[in-house]
């Protein structure tokens, strides 16, 4: 399963102000890790919401609004993609980052919808049909 | 947290420690299997201890100590070997004069090549086939008997005594636990890519069981090649599984239909193609490419998928291209089953009657006698050139073949469509 990794905007982050030689050293070392353990699919920073925009919809208007956008802590400001066998191996990935900013922050992570979270392995056939494989594997027991 | 995250959390940490922590300690003790059992009663003392204490802010380097108290105490009580006297003795030196942090330090300078050294034993040819793949899951993609028991539709203590077995055999054999090298690399490599290939396969098109595809296995072959591609960088064909098993995979939400059914290739909408996916595969395959050389067998079957991959639509598939490349491949893999495949491109670069010439002189081959792909391809061809009759037979044929419920429901509708037209 794959999961969408977050770090949220900072002060700084929206400042434009580029992070810490040292926080670059340690963020590549991550980085790194992760491409060794095979979970990194992609990984990118984005640049401030000041050189961003927003489109709003209201039924079929739309009205274009240019950043810098207020509300920071809602903000991304950037976004790793990997792919992991549970949410909790995603925490343990997460808890091995390196703090992304001098103070407090944010890391937010969620799942990613699969093929089969639409397809037919959720259907109430298959489901029968890895129950029955189940009690069939518990018989050979 | 309550015990049940711990213990969710706990198989996290497993997952993404166990590899390192048996590999490291695989290079003190050398013996994969003792170096399996010490990790796993880390593990232990870990599900015991970690819901009560909490979880560790290093919880790899808590195993890992874990695991080497338990080494030390077991050669203690045991008196090994004296070599293996020695080896341990510089640990316990080295325990006592350095901090934890420092040991794993040093143990993460050369954790690479531990978890190489880890590769090909689990893969080593005294093994049979089914027993590096159990083996190369369990320590190198951190699964559970449970999981491995699952995935392969089989009983858990099928699993677990497959295991012990292939651990015993790496003993009884005294396999040493190293990297091959020179002439002996390139045969070894080729038996820890065809582990992981088989593995993305058994999950890419099921061979048995009533689903088509087993995305997680697919997963953990790719997860797998990825971590190799890591560990040896300068080997092309390690590219090019990577590539290969990259693109395939990105194919896999356009191969299923609604109600569970196999779409070909041709017939996929590719903008359900993940292209991520075929990004990362196309990347690999420069990769592969760059560093030179006769390109192997996963590299010219990377490229031959690169072809489907960068084709928009079906029609702007560069057929000649793929058949240019399964020469390419018969010249320096020959097989039935690249000729047939090189059929299958010739009769789509240059027509149906091209094709089944190639064909019709695969049908004696006693290689192919069980092959259900050689009536499905031969009936295809003959629908294409009008002989229904012909072509019903074979689409009927090749179901009776097949293992794959689903696959077979395919061919029956197919040969269904011959008898209306």
């Amino acid at each position: 399963m794959r999961f969408m990794v977050m770090v949220k905007a900072t002060k700084d982050s929206e400042k434009g102000v580029m992070p810490e030689e040292k926080l670059l050293t340690e963020m590549g070392k991550y980085n790194d890790e992760l491409v060794k353990a095979g979970v990194l699919l992609a990984a990118e920073g984005l640049q401030a919401s000041s050189k961003g925009a927003r489109v709003r919809f209201s039924g079929e208007k739309r009205t274009v609004i240019d950043g810098p956008f207020a509300e920071t802590k809602e903000l991304i400001a950037g976004f790793w993609l990997i792919q992991v066998k549970s949410k909790e191996e995603a925490i343990e990935w997460v808890k091995r980052c390196p703090n992304p900013s001098p103070g407090e922050s944010e890391i937010e992570i969620r799942q990613v919808f699969e093929a089969e979270d639409f397809g037919p392995e959720f259907t109430p056939e298959a489901r029968a049909a890895e129950e029955r494989m189940r009690a069939q594997l518990a018989s050979k027991k | 947290m309550t015990a049940p995250d711990t213990h969710r959390t706990i198989d996290a940490v497993w997952r993404i420690e166990s590899p390192r922590v048996i590999a490291g300690l695989a290079r003190i003790v050398r013996d994969v299997g003792l170096a399996e059992d010490l990790a796993h009663d880390a593990l232990v003392a870990a599900l015991e201890q970690w819901p009560q204490s909490g979880v560790p802010r290093n919880p790899g380097a808590w195993l890992m100590t874990a695991a080497k108290h338990r080494a030390i105490d077991l050669f203690r009580r045991n008196k090994l070997l004296e070599r293996k006297h020695e080896e341990l003795g510089y640990a316990i030196d080295m325990e006592r004069q350095t901090a934890v942090a420092d040991f794993e330090a040093a143990l993460d300078d050369d954790v690479g090549d531990d978890l190489l050294r880890l590769v090909f034993t689990a893969c080593h040819p005294v093994l049979s086939t089914e027993a590096r793949v159990a083996l190369t899951l369990r320590l190198l993609g951190g699964l559970t008997t449970d999981e491995i028991a699952r995935a392969f539709l089989v009983s858990e203590p099928t699993i677990a005594q497959r295991i012990v077995r292939a651990k015993r055999t790496l003993a009884k054999e005294r396999v040493p636990f190293e990297i091959p090298r020179g002439a002996e690399l390139v045969a070894r490599l080729s038996s820890v890519l065809e582990v992981i290939y088989l593995v993305f396969n058994e999950g890419y098109s099921a061979t048995a069981g009533d689903d088509w595809m087993r995305p997680a296995l697919c997963e953990d072959a790719l997860r797998l090649g990825r971590i190799l591609a890591e560990l040896a960088p300068p080997e092309p064909e390690v590219h090019g599984l990577v590539a290969l098993m990259e693109i395939q995979a990105s194919r896999a939400r356009a191969r299923v239909g609604p109600s569970g059914q196999a779409i070909v290739l041709n017939d996929q909408n590719r903008a359900l193609w993940d292209q991520l996916l075929i990004r990362r595969g196309l990347a690999a395959l420069e990769r592969a490419e760059t560093l030179g050389g006769a390109r192997g067998w996963y590299t010219l079957q990377a490229a031959i998928a690169a072809c489907h991959a960068r084709a928009r639509t079906a029609e702007d598939t560069d057929w000649p291209g793929i058949a240019r490349l399964y020469d390419e491949l018969a010249a320096q893999a020959p097989s039935p089953v690249v000729e047939l495949n090189r059929a299958v491109a010739v009769a789509m670069a240059f027509g149906p009657a091209a094709g089944l010439a190639l064909v019709d002189g695969l049908t004696s081959e006693p290689a192919l006698r069980e092959y259900h792909l050689l009536p499905s391809v031969r009936g295809d061809l003959l629908k294409k050139l009008g002989r229904l009759e012909e072509a019903r037979v074979e689409f009927e044929r090749a179901a009776a073949l097949t293992r794959n419920t689903r696959e077979r429901e395919l061919l029956l509708d197919r040969a269904r469509g011959c008898a209306v037209g």
